[in-house]
């Protein structure tokens, strides 16, 4: 494993993920807009997303039960799980190059990437 | 306006944003917000949600590209989003307590600073520091292709430039963008490393970074997918268009037009910042 090599894997990790990601959001949006295209949008006041579109694993159950508000907040977290790929990917590469600082350095980032996805308030 | 109208034009909006945010630099997400906000009435925490998901969008696809080029540099990124990720944790909690009047203020105080810095360019870095031993330790250093062969570096002040990056990571997550013009100012200005290197690094850091605060957004409720999905998917059309465009492309009236344009809409947050 050379840095040239974990950098292709990394480049071609990004453009997997985001086109996933956007795939997944426009599927989802194409079917919220048939459904809910005739209602009317209230973004003036913040009300806070309801608890099932807040947590990775109720925004999956209402993903797979066919909410097309969920599929879009599955695209979401497909999108925001990209750059965490990333950084695992990082770690795994320096673990073969036998590079132990940056071992360590990757995994910090992605204890903390961990934590804010994680951690509930 | 019924929703279908509604995600037509945020899409138009943010796909302008993303094209315009290529073009100058300035990135997607520090001009979508405001426009949300001032041209339709979207509270500033649902636009903060839905920009800082673009955000992750855009740098993302870009860095794709960048990294492939040999141009930025995993390590000094890698290393730097420590600082960067803890910031970003710092601002998006401290983003949940203070009130939106005080975050349009310092939204508008950002998009001026980033309104003057794409229209003047940083001073030409120094080399004359001394040597940093911890950034020989940490191997923070390369070459990137130049027009004379490959050029190599080594960064400098590395603890200035990490305090910095702290700094930038906690505007991304007050405000939900990249916040790549502070990026650039830490790596280019203080640590010494080649402008192109600093910015392409800038970019692939940004992902990382916004990643660290749309876990602490989500479980707040402020990414809302009705408004998340035209404006992820319109800035990243709009960038890619943009950055096709980029190439050859003399951006110098275009950059200045658009910075008054930004200037304005920096003054109009401040502005309504003050009357609520």
């Amino acid at each position: 494993m050379t840095d040239e090599r974990l950098e292709s894997i990394v480049a071609s990790l990004l453009r997997t993920g985001v086109s996933l990601a956007a795939a997944v959001v426009l599927g989802g949006g194409i079917v919220y807009l048939v459904r809910h295209g005739g209602e009317h949008p209230a973004y003036s006041a913040f009300h806070g997303e309801p608890a099932e579109y807040r947590y990775v694993s109720s925004i999956v159950r209402a993903a797979f039960s066919g909410q097309a508000r969920g599929i879009i907040e599955l695209g979401l977290l497909i999108l925001i799980a990209t750059p965490v790929a990333r950084v695992v990917a990082c770690v795994a590469g320096f673990a073969l190059e036998k590079d132990r600082a940056y071992v360590v350095i990757t995994t910090i980032v992605l204890a903390i990437l961990l934590y804010s996805l994680i951690s509930k308030p | 306006m019924t929703v279908r109208e509604f995600t037509a034009l945020v899409f138009l909006i943010s796909a302008s944003a993303g094209f315009l945010g290529a073009l100058t630099g300035l990135g997607g997400g520090v001009i979508v917000t405001p426009a949300l906000t001032l041209l339709l009435g979207v509270d500033l925490r649902y636009a903060i949600g839905a920009s800082l998901v673009s955000v992750i969008a855009t740098s993302s696809g870009a860095a794709a590209a960048f990294v492939r080029d040999g141009f930025s540099n995993i390590r000094i990124g890698m290393f730097l989003e420590i600082a960067t990720t803890l910031g970003a944790i710092a601002g998006a909690v401290l983003a949940t307590h203070i009130p939106t009047s005080a975050l349009s203020i310092i939204f508008g105080i950002v998009l001026l600073h980033a309104a003057w810095q794409s229209t003047h360019s940083l001073p030409a870095a120094r080399t004359d520091d001394a040597a940093d031993p911890l950034a020989q330790r940490l191997k923070l250093e390369g070459a990137f292709p130049g027009s004379h062969g490959a050029q190599h570096y080594r960064a400098r002040r590395v603890k200035t430039g990490f305090a910095i990056m702290f700094g930038a990571g906690t505007l991304s997550g007050l405000l939900g963008i990249g916040s790549g013009a502070l990026k650039v100012i830490a790596m280019d200005q203080a640590m010494r490393i080649p402008f192109k290197v600093s910015t392409t690094t800038s970019n692939f850091m940004i992902g990382v970074t916004a990643a660290a605060s749309a876990g602490i957004y989500l479980s707040r409720g402020y990414i809302d997918p009705g408004l998340a999905m035209p404006v992820m998917l319109g800035v990243l059309a709009g960038s890619i268009a943009g950055a096709r465009v980029l190439v050859g492309a003399r951006t110098r009236v275009l950059r200045i037009t658009f910075a008054v344009a930004v200037a304005a809409m920096a003054v109009e947050m401040i502005y309504s910042g003050f009357q609520k």
